[in-house]
């Protein structure tokens, strides 16, 4: 079914713009038909194609782009099975949360406004997902930067938000500019962006560990670390919170966030041949998990332990990428997609019912007044702490033990991403433990409507029985080691969540031990606000970079290099005030000096002939 | 007669007419001061055509006695428009066209 596969970006982008024209005259109830519908179809578009699937490589070229001396680009797409997962995510996930975002958002001044951004962000992504060359993806890449920094400040009259999605989107451009030149260097190499004939050129060219391997991969990296916020480029997404929750939940948990993933996959051939630069993405992935881990215990904000969360598991993903382990990471992002929306849009509809009431020091028993939100988050965290038999337990399960088998520095590897799934379930079940169970400090005053309790029971089955879901990506990556790690491994990568969700329990529900008198110790404290803090880093940056910029924007406010241009406007001003004087009107002084002025001249003459 | 004195009565000339070129304020006496200056330019072409026996001393005498005949004419017109605006013919009150 080629035919279809235009209208499958085609259809959101459609919606985005009759959105934007029509915002004006179109009605709430028309503006969300047109916002969810155009996904939705979009969606059925998907389904329809992955059934008529037969594994082979689907392609289509709709027009030429871009032709200049050797570089050709064209609107291609080309569809296989990794694109397909990506494709049935994005258009599935997205179809629920804007079916959510439906009711969520109700009211809202900018209603047409919103849909049209986010129908504008699905169209985009589906773009970096189905592009056959990398140009291609690039300009799916900027477009969903451009509406992640639409999105986050959706709610501009707050000046607050505003910067967060400046933040956000230059942050992500430092990733951005990296990955522009690794392209121009790929393209200064093979002459092609093409992603097939890029994969065949650079496999019959390169040995592995070419230098100029590395480096490319290593730019391209650079893309995939700011897009997926990683370390040290991860600092944008806490703060990217301040958009709506549904965008959170689509745009930072589900989808674009992980397009830094799906570009490694994407290019995992070149990648095998840089073992260096796979190296450091799962150094990078095992770094950021736990930084993050760490961070989310400390925090507060409802909507930032889930961002750090985030955070984490994709460094999970990064992590298994590096290890090799392809598929397990491409399925740990699909759980990933269904788990982390459905914590989000539980999320969002706990601080819907309760006003905007972010803190969840505020919140606690709201287990019986609002069940299906609680079932949902709990669903969700089992998930997110990979306890057995949910989606997250079989894909993180999966990466954990690659990780374990990665020559040389696996089995450090292996520890670090236990002591992180350790740390997950702790953070995760801190989070229902104290948001649903114990004192109720303050009453949700509604109960989430139909168009949001929908969304939040399909993800919950997705998120459930996700993990039996077989993904079609076999033919797309190398065959990966069957090996199986010893007996005791196995045993605690599985046992370890149980830890964490049995310490969270005795921590903040069952109160068998008070954790208070270690926090409030002066090194817990000290501890205590350096992981609040995200270790910092922000700060780092503050000094290191925003503060020499806005030093240097001060010093060159006055423009020191026009003073030497104005210097010598100030001199001919000078001489023309000085000469014009001179011209006084006087005939006899004019004679006199005419006199004078002879006189030299012919001593001077005079002089030279040497008289 | 030596070439000399009569270069050296020309230098005279030329320098009592600047001189009053430079000292005198009324209009007359500064186109007077110029004449004297022309012609003793004149006189200085005149003994040099003498001297080396050639017949162009002479032409540009002419020449100079034509120059400055135009030059009295527009002068001599300058200064009855000058006393007509400024109704006065020193040169120290025409200074409208200062810078």
């Amino acid at each position: 079914m080629t035919d279809l596969l235009w209208l499958i970006p085609a259809l959101p982008l459609a919606s985005a713009t009759l959105l934007i024209l029509g915002s004006q005259w179109l009605g709430p109830r028309w503006v969300a038909t047109l916002g969810v519908g155009s996904v939705g179809a979009a969606g059925l578009c998907v389904l329809f194609t992955t059934l008529q699937w037969q594994g082979a490589p689907l392609q289509q070229t709709l027009w030429t782009w871009i032709q200049v001396g050797e570089l050709s680009a064209g609107v291609s797409f080309y569809v296989d099975g990794l694109t397909l997962v990506m494709m049935s995510v994005i258009t599935g996930v997205g179809f629920l949360i804007h079916l959510y975002s439906a009711e969520f958002m109700a009211g809202d001044t900018s209603y047409a406004r919103y849909f049209a951004y986010l129908n504008l962000f699905v169209a985009a992504m589906l773009t970096l997902v189905m592009a056959d060359n990398l140009l291609l993806l690039f300009f799916g890449w900027e477009g969903v930067g451009a509406c992640s920094y639409l999105l986050v400040g959706f709610w501009h009259f707050d000046a607050a938000n505003g910067a967060a999605a400046r933040k956000a989107f230059v942050v992500t451009r430092v990733g951005d500019a990296a990955m522009a030149l690794g392209l121009f260097l790929l393209f200064r190499e093979f002459g092609t962006l093409d992603i097939q004939a890029l994969s065949a050129a650079a496999n019959a060219r390169w040995e592995v560990g070419n230098p100029t391997a590395v480096l490319a991969t290593a730019l391209l990296l650079g893309g995939a670390v700011g897009k997926s916020a990683q370390l040290p480029l991860h600092t944008w997404l806490p703060d990217a919170m301040a958009g709506p929750t549904p965008v959170s939940a689509l745009i930072h948990a589900a989808t674009m966030v992980t397009a830094g993933v799906y570009l490694v996959a994407r290019t995992h051939e070149l990648f095998l041949l840089a073992p260096p630069t796979l190296t450091a993405v799962a150094v990078i992935g095992l770094f950021t998990l736990l930084l993050a881990a760490f961070t989310a215990l400390c925090q507060h904000d409802i909507k930032r332990i889930l961002a750090w969360s985030t955070i984490s598991q994709i460094g999970y993903m990064f992590l298994g990428l590096g290890v090799g382990a392809w598929s397990a990471s491409i399925f740990h992002l699909m759980t990933h997609a269904f788990f982390k929306a459905l914590l989000f849009l539980a999320a969002g509809a706990v601080i819907h019912c309760l006003h905007h009431e972010h803190d969840i020091r505020n919140m606690g028993g709201l287990r019986s007044r609002l069940p299906v939100v609680f079932l949902s988050f709990l669903i969700g965290a089992a998930a997110l702490s990979a306890l057995p038999l949910t989606s997250g337990f079989f894909s993180k399960d999966l990466i954990v033990l690659a990780a374990f088998e990665a020559p040389g520095i696996g089995p450090w590897l292996w520890a670090g991403a236990v002591l992180g799934a350790f740390l997950t379930a702790l953070y995760s079940f801190r989070l229902v433990f104290v948001v649903f169970f114990g004192r109720a400090n303050t009453l949700p005053d509604r109960q989430p409507g139909p168009a949001m309790a929908t969304p939040l029971s399909v993800l919950c089955v997705f998120s459930l029985a996700g993990g039996w879901l077989g993904i079609p990506v076999a033919n797309v990556f190398p065959a990966e080691g069957e090996g199986h790690p010893a007996l005791w491994v196995e045993a605690v990568s599985i046992g370890i969540p149980l830890l964490g969700l049995a310490l969270a329990y005795a921590l903040f529900l069952g109160r068998r031990w008070d954790a208070s008198g270690l926090v409030e110790s002066p090194l817990g404290q000290a501890f205590y606000r350096f992981w609040h803090a995200g270790w910092r880093v922000d700060g780092l940056y503050d000094r290191l970079w925003v503060k020499p910029f806005l030093v240097l924007t001060v010093l060159l406010k006055s423009e020191p290099v026009d003073r030497l241009y104005g210097a010598v406007v100030a001199l001919c001003q000078l001489c023309y005030e000085g000469l014009s004087r001179s011209q006084s009107g006087r005939l006899r002084q004019y004679a006199t000096v005419m006199a004078a002025g002879v006189i030299v001249l012919l001593g001077v003459v005079w002089r030279a002939a040497g008289g | 007669m030596p070439l000399e004195h009569v270069l050296g009565l020309a230098s005279l000339l030329f320098a009592l007419g600047l001189t009053g070129l430079m000292v005198r304020r009324n209009i007359l006496f500064v186109l007077m001061s110029l004449e004297v200056m022309l012609n003793s330019a004149a006189l200085a072409f005149v003994a040099a055509g003498a001297h080396w026996g050639q017949p162009d001393g002479q032409v540009v005498f002419m020449l100079v006695l034509t120059v400055a005949a135009a030059e009295v004419s527009v002068g001599l017109g300058l200064v009855l428009q000058i006393q007509r605006r400024f109704h006065t013919l020193d040169i120290d009150d025409a200074t409208r066209l200062r810078g």
